[in-house]
């Protein structure tokens, strides 16, 4: 049995869209590639899969080499060892689950045989019983749920799946979602996952891979990435608004402290390498290190970098309302943050209304510039 | 009613079908995978019989056949006889002028197929011919068929090109529809009418059963 080491990828590309990628996956580490449309996450997958065939490169799995361009080598798909998960599902629309799952099996020669472990592929995903409906007779769930049967039952070295719950309602998704979860925990493989939408990459991701025009920006743990982004790219792909350009004020080298003079109010922030007094700086802060002051009464934290201004738009989104104040930034970009909605409501949070906010030092992040 | 006309058509029909659809349907399945500017260029070429009046078309059939000109000189060296005014003569430039009949709807039902399958099909390991065999001509079927049919009916009314090349031999090259032309010359209305009748029943037929198996647009077949 092939031990496995997880994937290798070096791929440069040119068509159908510019690619210039290089990462591992980790045997039983789940990869999520996201990023604006365009910007070349299918691609990958369908490069590792073999139906694109790099300019330059390397893809290994293991041992085993499936492409490398300075020995010519080029491993034709239906040889590489691949479960996919296709957006459209593609599963084969005149034949049965059982049938579609049936196909991707070859390794038992009894045909009886087979078709036992094409139920048992079919169980693993929640469709016992359904094995002899065509994919027009199942609902979308169930459709994905052959679509990764049928891509288990290759026995795969990696799972390749291609924005898996794009075409399902919300409450399906989440479902499947969790039933992705439950089904990783038997899986000994690296699995890379395409999606556009941050949140979900979130859950289920060990790390993410922030693409934008055929490059990886950043690939970190969801964590690293919302309070670390690299630069004002990464920051707004994975959904931080508050953005804003500084002046260094002052370097303590003993506290291991720096100051910013964003406006007419002095930051403060842990020490950072490499910045120098007067330094412009692009620095971001996502809305859970911003604290909303009590309106009525003062508190404790309010000492630690107070910002004041006022609302100038408040969203109630259920539980939760968020808030764009007005501060004294010199672009004059708002500040965003959220509070849930009964502590708006008590604090009578309204468009006009005076705020403090205090931004959390810790979660003041100083990037590169999208540019640079 | 001319029945040796009749069972003449008949053979030339399904010796057309049988010869041409596995080449159709090879052919079509070929073109779907080629980059879009040659399978443009290929396309337009095949479909030069269906535009091409069908004299023109026989003249330049009659001409290449010919004792003096290549295909017309190979025939000979194989088979010692001509090619002009036999049935295997009328046969190849059936199946000539047949070919846009034959590929197109083929070449539309491949099309319909989505890459994805193909790719779905790959991922799964299945070969080049179990891909053909199991997904592809499954979903292409209906295609295939309404090509073949199409073909068939085709080949029972043509009569320019017939007449070209093979002439009006009975028994050996005149069909069904040179005789119906044969007996209106000769003011027989009422046997011409017969088997203009008999014609237009089997066209018919022919798409009526096209249409009925084709209505749904799978066909399952076993695991």
């Amino acid at each position: 049995m092939v031990k496995h080491k997880g994937i290798e990828v070096t791929i440069r590309l040119d068509n159908p869209v510019s690619l210039d990628v290089e990462f591992k996956v980790s045997d039983k580490e789940l990869v999520a590639l996201v990023g604006p449309s365009g910007g070349g996450k299918s691609t990958i997958l369908r490069a590792i899969a073999g139906f694109e065939k790099p300019i330059a490169g390397k893809i290994s799995v293991g041992a085993q080499q499936w492409f490398d361009s300075q020995q010519k080598l080029f491993v034709q798909p239906r040889h590489r060892r691949v479960g996919m998960v296709f957006q459209s599902y593609a599963l084969f629309p005149h034949l049965s689950a059982l049938e579609n799952v049936l196909e991707a099996i070859s390794e038992r020669p009894k045909k009886a045989d087979r078709i036992e472990l094409a139920n048992e592929y079919l169980a693993r995903v929640n469709l016992k019983g359904l094995g002899k409906r065509r994919p027009d007779q199942m609902s979308g769930g169930q459709q994905q749920r052959v679509a990764v049967a049928r891509a288990l039952a290759r026995k795969p070295d990696v799972l390749l799946l291609d924005e898996p719950f794009s075409a399902v309602d919300k409450v399906t998704r989440i479902r499947l979602q969790r039933e992705l979860v439950d089904l990783r925990s038997d899986l000994s493989i690296p699995i890379i996952l395409v999606t556009h939408d941050i949140e979900e990459a979130a859950r289920l991701a060990d790390r993410i891979a922030v693409l934008h025009e055929g490059r990886i920006l950043q690939m970190a743990t969801h964590e690293v990435l919302s309070k670390s982004p690299v630069n004002t790219d990464v920051a707004r792909l994975v959904g931080i608004r508050n953005i804003f350009n500084s002046r260094v004020a002052r370097i303590d080298n003993e506290q291991h402290s720096l100051e910013l003079q964003w406006g007419n109010s002095l930051l403060e922030m842990p020490y950072r390498n490499g910045l120098a007094i007067d330094q412009t700086v692009t620095w971001c802060i996502p809305s859970d290190g911003i604290v909303v002051h009590r309106r009525n009464r003062p508190s404790r934290g309010e000492h630690e970098n107070p910002v004041f201004g006022t609302v100038n738009e408040v969203f109630h989104f259920g539980q939760t309302t968020e808030l764009t104040i007005e501060v004294d930034d010199p672009d004059a970009h708002p500040l965003h943050c959220s509070v849930p909605t009964h502590v708006a409501e008590r604090n009578e949070i309204g468009v006009g209304a005076d705020l403090g906010v205090s931004l959390k030092a810790d979660m003041i992040h100083i990037m590169d510039s999208a540019d640079s | 009613m001319d029945w040796g006309a009749f069972n003449l058509s008949l053979q030339l029909a399904f010796y057309t079908v049988l010869l041409l659809m596995p080449i159709a349907m090879l052919t079509a399945r070929w073109l779907v995978i080629q980059p879009a500017r040659r399978k443009a260029i290929i396309e337009a070429l095949l479909t030069i019989p269906l535009i091409l009046p069908p004299t023109v078309m026989g003249f330049f059939l009659l001409v290449s056949m010919n004792d003096t000109h290549a295909l017309g000189k190979i025939w000979r060296s194989l088979f010692d006889e001509s090619l002009v005014f036999s049935f295997e003569g009328l046969l190849l430039a059936s199946i000539i002028v047949n070919i846009p009949f034959a590929i197109q709807p083929a070449l539309r039902a491949f099309e319909s197929i989505g890459s994805d399958m193909r790719e779905a099909a790959a991922t799964c390991g299945m070969s080049r011919w179990r891909t053909f065999r199991r997904i592809e001509f499954p979903l292409a079927w209906s295609g295939i068929l309404t090509g073949g049919v199409l073909t068939f009916a085709h080949t029972l009314g043509e009569f320019g090109v017939v007449l070209m090349v093979g002439g009006n031999i009975p028994g050996e090259t005149r069909t069904i529809s040179i005789a119906i032309y044969d007996q209106v010359q000769s003011f027989d209305n009422a046997s011409a009418g017969l088997m203009a009748g008999v014609l237009l029943a089997i066209s018919v037929f022919a798409i009526s059963i096209t249409f009925l198996l084709t209505r749904k647009p799978l066909i399952r077949i076993r695991a």
